[in-house]
């Protein structure tokens, strides 16, 4: 583990309140554990071995252990299927734990679409599974005296061809298999698939549907106590002196609690809390301030960055030169949050020598490693028990409110249960990052573009906590443990095969590097620059982090070409697409929603009143962790602004299909939030503190609105890897929209989101 | 500050030593551990909290407990059973009207008053009476679907 300077600053002295700072041992000690498989961390649960995956009970139930969690994106449901196709046994006879460092393998963080792609391919929990069924018919067969081959397998039962039977539970029940798990497992394919690649529907909805299923908002605990914590007013706020006597009135109360700049309060009752928390008068100091919103994306580009070339064909700026036509512009995304719709909840209970932690994290091992630092207590002896909550779509506050509540059970020497409010969570969550994104493309005499020049600017400051920095979070952060921040440093010339992973190369161009060309388009001349500078806010992945904002940007440029040689959106894509899978999505969603083809914009649509256009999208996500294409159909009402989407269109391909209905919800879910990004939401703040603090001051596309017809074509590769399927279809849909609209009213909207006011703004501009 | 509460919450009544000033959504979750009303925003402004208090869709995060007296409360919990569930909550099963499922209690429970009030609302009725129902996976193409279902087959 890389060794980590970090300052420990002056205990805050204040009258009557619990004063304590973090020891920095846990970080500075190094770990004299080996490191284990897979890039995972110290953990007693050994992923080589078959028994930490698998178990197989004397009733024939099995039970199966992963450290990929489901966040309501169904990963349950699959991973039960997978179980149960491997094993060759019914979905109701396998039971998943998920994500818990007592018995839980280690795989890192549940995140960036790799669920499936970790748990489905060849290693992992579908190859321990496989390694199970080939071993538990190796003993059938020696029970039997036949040879392997001659066995068959079917809902738990080993049979030969004249009828003898035996059944796992006979087999194995209750004993450990003690065998690693073996790589040469030969998976079941996907012809064979009898649960596997079924719409089987989600197995928590009955439960989610009749108000009985446990969230971590649930979780109650023998002498539980309640928790509120008191966030710094403003960004960057010390605290100077906290007033315990401010709450003394409270009944209930137990205690206030400072560490540096973290302060909390705890008490018998959620609603005691509340009150103590509210009242506490706590002197801050003020922040630093904030660059003003309204120049902001100017103050990034003249920030210093840390910068990297992803690409540079080194003839980009002579190509430019001798292009018949340059076409230029700038596409700006702001921060936006994950915005859960429960606000951050997680329950501790921290001894002398031991601490619990229920926690709705994406990462509990890694969120073993906070809390082991913040609490002192050894890794060992902490256990993190992932319990589920909202939906969070990336790094929302649950890691920071695990380790409130590990703080302050820890002061009170009881379970505590922290609650945070809608505002604590709008005001210090990670925020997905805001971007600058600079585009310049030539094109040659024929129309076709002879070169492609990208330069981005993301902000950065914290992110996942890894098994590294609590600071990443603001609880570590005003504990005293600095986020990781950017350290500016000029780029490179690219040297290793292009990995594509936040998108930031267009789909367009080659992709070479040294001659290997790892991109999806046949564009040679190419350069892409990439900036990251840090944010004066806290930031991490938001579902699509970066790609979402690269693609809007390369998507609607790509449109601006096709638009300057007049022509098809559609053909002019496949043009310059040179991989097979991209351009199969673009060719089906255009089929499927009957695309109209011609250059946009429409021809002789009136500049005033509801007008109506289309958009397409496309991207190879992460480069190759999934395909999609995205038809957006949308209503511009000219007078106001307002743009509504009519309809969607979406082909997707994200290899082997595990299950068809849970994938069309959560592409739909997806297309939605997108569309919801895209139309309405940004943080905004004023020169010292975030505004948008709650769903009056940051939007949402409610229920209530007219609700678009999303229509799915699914493309089932058996044959290839599977790939996640989380977030790419999100990561089209603002750039969908944007060449909708422009499509039906020629204004070219470049700047997310587009609220009334910006689109009024874009149509009184039309030449 | 403590007082003597009665509540009759899904067919039962409790008796609980509370400050009536306690958001009633505190006295379900903590209390009584309810599980289906939620602490989304707790300001009223998501949905997640929501009861029914004599059949009215209600936001229990910012109602004092104090103020319900007598009345009956529902919850999603009550509604119907996972063996037995309520003809709204098998539309939203059927349908696979969920993601994570935070919000299930204000999308279902908004929905039923209207439809038990005004059985024939129109799709704009209901949008109005879903405009301040969040859901953040935005599961809102199956939801609806749910909602005119059990329209179409009410209890």
């Amino acid at each position: 583990m890389k060794k980590k300077e970090f300052s420990r600053r002056e205990f805050l002295m204040a009258s009557g309140a619990l004063v304590v700072g973090f020891s920095a041992a846990s970080l500075i000690e190094p770990f004299a554990v080996a490191q284990v498989p897979f890039d995972t961390h110290p953990s007693h649960v050994d992923p080589e071995k078959l028994d930490s995956w698998l178990a197989v009970a004397s009733d024939g139930t099995v039970t199966a252990y992963t450290g990929k969690c489901d966040f309501g994106q169904g990963m349950y449901t699959v991973q039960t299927q997978l179980v149960a196709e491997e094993l060759c046994v019914s979905i109701s006879k396998v039971k998943v734990i998920q994500c818990d460092t007592f018995v839980t393998p280690d795989q890192g963080t549940t995140s960036g679409s790799q669920s499936t792609p970790t748990n489905f391919n060849t290693q992992n929990l579908a190859q321990a599974a496989a390694t199970a069924r080939e071993a538990l018919v190796g003993m059938a067969a020696q029970r039997l005296g036949v040879s392997a081959d001659q066995l068959t397998v079917e809902n738990g039962v080993v049979s030969e061809k004249s009828g003898r039977q035996i059944s796992y539970d006979e087999l194995i029940g209750e004993k450990r298999f003690d065998i690693p798990v073996s790589s040469a497992a030969k998976r079941r394919s996907p012809s064979e698939w009898k649960v596997l690649g079924k719409p089987v529907p989600s197995m928590d909805r009955v439960a989610l549907i009749t108000g009985t299923f446990e969230f971590v908002h649930n979780v109650h605990v023998p002498q539980m106590v309640h928790g509120r914590v008191v966030r710094p007013p403003e960004i960057g706020a010390t605290v100077t002196n906290v007033d315990e006597k401010s709450v003394q009135h409270v009944p209930g109360l137990i205690k206030v609690v400072v560490r540096n700049n973290f302060v909390g309060v705890v008490a018998e009752k959620q609603w005691q809390a509340a009150q103590a928390a509210k009242d506490l008068k706590v002197a801050w100091k003020p922040g630093p301030g904030l660059p003003a919103q309204k120049d902001f994306y100017d103050y990034i580009r003249k920030q210093p960055s840390s910068d990297e070339m992803l690409v540079n064909s080194r003839d980009v700026d002579s190509r430019l030169k001798s292009a018949s036509r340059v076409l230029k512009a700038t596409y700006l995304h702001p921060y936006q949050a994950h915005g859960s719709i429960g606000s951050s909840c997680a329950v501790a209970d921290v001894q002398l020598d031991h601490a619990t932690v229920w926690s709705a994290t994406q990462s509990v091992y890694p969120t073993r490693h906070s809390v082991s630092v913040l609490t002192g207590l050894p890794l060992d002896r902490v256990r993190v028990i992932f319990v589920r909550g909202s939906g969070c779509y990336g790094l929302n506050a649950a890691d920071a409110v695990s380790y409130d509540a590990a703080l302050l059970s820890q002061a009170v020497h009881r379970p505590v249960r922290v609650q945070l409010t809608r505002h604590d969570e709008f005001v210090s969550e990670n925020y997905g990052s805001a971007c600058v994104i600079e585009q310049q493309a030539g094109t040659d005499a024929s129309g076709a573009i002879s070169v492609w020049d990208c330069e981005t600017w993301s902000v950065s400051l914290g992110g996942r906590p890894g098994y590294e920095n609590p600071g990443n979070v603001i609880t570590g952060m005003l504990g005293g443990l600095d986020p990781d921040a950017i350290t500016p440093q000029a780029a490179v010339e690219p040297a290793r095969e292009l990995r594509n992973r936040n998108n930031a190369v267009p789909s367009y161009v080659a992709g070479c590097v040294n001659a290997k060309c790892g991109g999806a388009g046949s564009i040679r001349s190419e350069r892409v620059r990439a900036h990251t500078v840090k944010s004066p806010f806290l930031t991490g992945p938001l579902r699509s982090p970066l790609r979402l904002q690269n693609t809007f940007a390369h998507e609607c440029f790509m449109d601006e070409i096709s638009v300057s040689v007049h022509a098809d959106p559609v053909a002019y894509r496949l043009q310059h697409l040179n991989e097979t899978r991209i351009i199969d999505v673009v060719k089906a969603a255009a089929k499927a929603a009957n695309w109209d083809a011609r250059p946009s914009p429409k021809r002789g649509t009136p500049r005033t009143g509801t007008v109506t256009g289309r958009g397409i999208a496309c991207v190879a996500y992460e480069g190759d962790n999934g395909y999609a294409a995205l038809v957006a159909e949308v209503e511009v009402d000219q007078a106001s602004g307002r743009v509504q989407a009519k309809r969607f269109v979406i082909a997707h391909d994200c290899g082997p299909i595990s299950n068809p209905d849970g994938l069309r919800n959560q592409i739909e879910g997806a297309v939605l939030q997108g569309t919801s990004r895209a139309l309405d939401e940004e943080i905004t703040w004023d020169d010292r503190k975030v505004t948008s603090t709650d769903w009056q001051s940051y939007n949402t596309l409610p229920l209530g609105i007219h609700v678009p017809a999303i229509e799915s074509v699914l493309i089932n590769r058996p044959a290839a890897k599977a790939s996640g399927a989380g977030e790419t279809a999100i990561t089209l849909v603002a750039a969908a929209i944007g060449n909708a609209i422009f499509d039906a009213t020629g204004a070219r909207i470049r700047e997310v989101p587009f609220r009334p006011a910006r689109v009024q703004a874009a149509l009184s501009s039309r030449s | 500050m403590m007082a003597s509460v009665s509540l009759n919450i899904n067919g039962h009544v409790h008796t609980l030593d509370v400050d009536p000033e306690t958001p009633l959504l505190y006295v379900l979750s903590d209390d009584l551990q309810l599980r289906g009303p939620k602490f989304g925003c707790g300001l009223g402004q998501c949905g997640a909290c929501t009861v029914l208090i004599r059949g009215q869709a209600v936001r229990s995060c910012v109602m004092p407990v104090g103020a319900v007296k007598q009345q009956q409360i529902t919850t999603l919990e009550g509604l119907g059973t996972p063996q037995k569930p309520h003809l709204i909550q098998q539309a939203f099963i059927d349908e696979g009207a969920a993601q994570c499922g935070f919000c299930l209690s204000g999308v279902i429970l908004t929905a039923k008053a209207l439809l038990d009030e005004n059985p024939k609302a129109s799709d704009q009725q209901i949008r109005e009476a879903m405009s301040n129902v969040l859901c953040r996976c935005f599961t809102h193409t199956r939801m609806m679907r749910a909602i005119k279902h059990y329209q179409r087959n009410p209890a």
